[in-house]
């Protein structure tokens, strides 16, 4: 049976380069980077090159890359380290509806920490609108976090204008960027952040490592005690292969970034014209502020899990937003938060295209999906319903 | 995640559909994450001859309404109001914890159905 990946913003296939690089490092480099002899000062050199490589694919410098165990550390070790560190000077923090959990959950803790968290809300295509965080900043705000895009429905938000603002303000700037860092362009002077989260599993290199981008005189705690690594904000011995590959990704995706955009983007118009082509699938998400690689609709009358599976037995992974899919059975924060009801929410999938995808991988998906869906509809009481003209919402 | 069972009857289920004249229809939203059911009965000298349903929601929820049809048909309907839907999930060799409450949809539609039959029965004796 043909197999289909389509889940390339849950996670990517490690690059053979990338595995490659790991197995030399482990291999023949096993020093601990900290130690004064060759074998250290091998591992050092690995880190170091690693290091640069990372800073280059966002336009830093590798003395601001401070390595992590992924994302979801690089955003808590932003959030807390920069609120903990200014708490004298304030203690409001402004973030967004639709951000990942690694964001959102950690202003929560935050908040039982005594700390005040605004959250915007979102357009119905995800975005942030430039009054709301006008309005929401205040003189003790001292740290914004917005996520450059949107991991379910690919929304881009305006971060330079954005980090415009809050620098004028005299705020920290933070931005998620697990999903643009190797797949759009991304250079932090640019954008004018002054920190930056980034994953590798993200763009090919392994999982369990990230970065976390700290402009040079920005104020931060560890959240961790120990060593010296890191520059003391994130000690501990090294995940060297870990980084070697993150390096070896972000070296691969800096070469091909031009290529791979412009050709997921053909991919991710076809894929996006050919379902909404069916009836009653409507796009989530902004239809060109958007990520090359995601694709979100909504199905009506059916529901994610249902389809998923049957995607599945087809061999095409997808993930999706229904209730049923999550462990809390809350349907999507994000398309909630976009104003998508509840029974909307509930037929949405998302297809998430990566470098192994080609032509025929869009083709097969376009014929298996409207027979999934026909399946599905025929068995849903919401469809017939619909017939009848009478559908209500559920509540 | 879900037994060879529950995929069974997932991709094959049984009973789908309407009935033109149903004896009882039940129709039961699930509070827990929005997915709705509904079951036609037909019902002749008090035993379930035919049973029929929709079903939007995951794929346990499809799964147990499909089995729930086939354990009822030929049953009298004071059985058929004895299904509990730990039954149901039994049946299927079981569902994940997180999704015991979908089985409570498939029970529930019937149980509504057959009040439904004996409303409308009550109905025409008056
Ligand atoms: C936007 C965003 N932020 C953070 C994360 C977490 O990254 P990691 O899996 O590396 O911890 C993810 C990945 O799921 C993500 O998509
Ligand atoms: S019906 Fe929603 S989780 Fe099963």
């Amino acid at each position: 049976m043909r197999r289909v990946y389509l889940d390339h913003g849950a996670t990517t296939p490690v690059h053979p380069e990338v595995i490659e690089a790991m197995v030399a490092c482990m291999r023949d480099h096993f020093g601990n980077p900290s130690s004064v002899h060759s074998f250290g000062r091998e591992a050092k050199k690995l880190l170091e090159d690693a290091r640069s490589n990372v800073a280059k694919l966002i336009g830093a410098r590798p003395e601001e890359i401070i390595f992590t165990s992924g994302g979801t550390e690089a955003d808590n070790l932003a959030i807390f380290g920069v609120a903990r560190a200014m708490r004298k000077k304030g203690n409001h923090i402004i973030t967004s509806a639709i951000e990942h959990h690694a964001v959102l959950d950690a202003c929560l803790a935050l908040k039982k920490e005594g700390f005040e968290i605004t959250v915007l809300p979102v357009d119905e295509y995800g975005m942030v609108k430039i009054e709301d965080l006008k309005a929401a900043l205040r003189p003790e705000t001292t740290l914004v976090t917005i996520m450059h895009a949107n991991n379910e429905v690919g929304t881009i938000q305006p971060i330079q204008e954005i980090t415009r603002i809050v620098k004028e303000h005299g705020a920290i700037m933070h931005t998620d960027a697990v999903q643009t860092a190797g797949k759009i362009p991304v250079d932090v002077n640019d954008l004018g952040v002054d920190l930056l989260s980034a994953s590798s599993h993200k763009i090919y290199g392994p999982k369990g490592v990230g970065c976390l981008y700290i402009r040079k005189g920005t104020k931060l705690f560890p959240l961790t005690h120990g060593g010296g690594q890191e520059r003391k904000r994130r000690p501990g011995t090294e995940n060297l292969p870990g980084i070697v590959g993150f390096g070896k990704a972000a070296e691969i995706m800096t070469r091909d970034l031009p290529e791979e955009t412009s050709r997921m983007t053909k991919l991710r118009n076809r894929l996006i014209e050919g379902l909404t082509a069916i009836p009653e699938v409507k796009l989530n998400g902004h239809s060109t502020d958007r990520l090359p690689i995601n694709v979100n609709v909504s199905i009506r009358y059916i529901e994610g899990e249902s389809l998923l599976l049957m995607l599945d037995m087809k061999g095409i992974a997808g993930s999706s937003g229904s209730a049923c899919t999550s462990g809390s059975l809350d349907p999507s924060h994000v398309l909630l938060a976009m104003g998508i009801p509840h029974e909307i929410a509930h037929g949405s999938l998302r297809l998430t295209l990566g470098r192994d995808n080609s032509e025929a991988d869009i083709d097969y998906v376009l014929q298996v999906v409207p027979e999934i869906i026909e399946r599905l509809r025929a068995m849903s009481p919401l469809y017939d319903r619909k017939e009848a003209q009478t559908c209500t919402p559920i509540k | 995640m879900y037994t060879d069972k529950v995929m069974d009857h997932f991709m094959n289920p049984r009973n789908v559909g309407e009935i033109e004249k149903p004896s009882g229809v039940g129709e039961v939203g699930n509070p827990t994450c929005g997915d709705i059911m509904r079951i036609y009965i037909d019902v002749e000298d008090d035993i379930i001859k035919d049973v029929k349903f929709k079903t939007f929601g995951c794929g346990a929820a499809i799964a147990t309404s499909s089995i729930c049809t086939e354990l009822v048909i030929g049953k009298s309907i004071d059985e058929a109001l004895k299904l509990t839907n730990e039954a149901v999930a039994e049946a299927l060799d079981g569902l994940p914890p997180q999704k015991m409450h979908c089985s409570n949809l498939a029970a529930d539609a019937l149980h509504k159905a057959i009040a439904d039959y004996k409303a409308k029965r009550e109905d025409s004796k008056e």
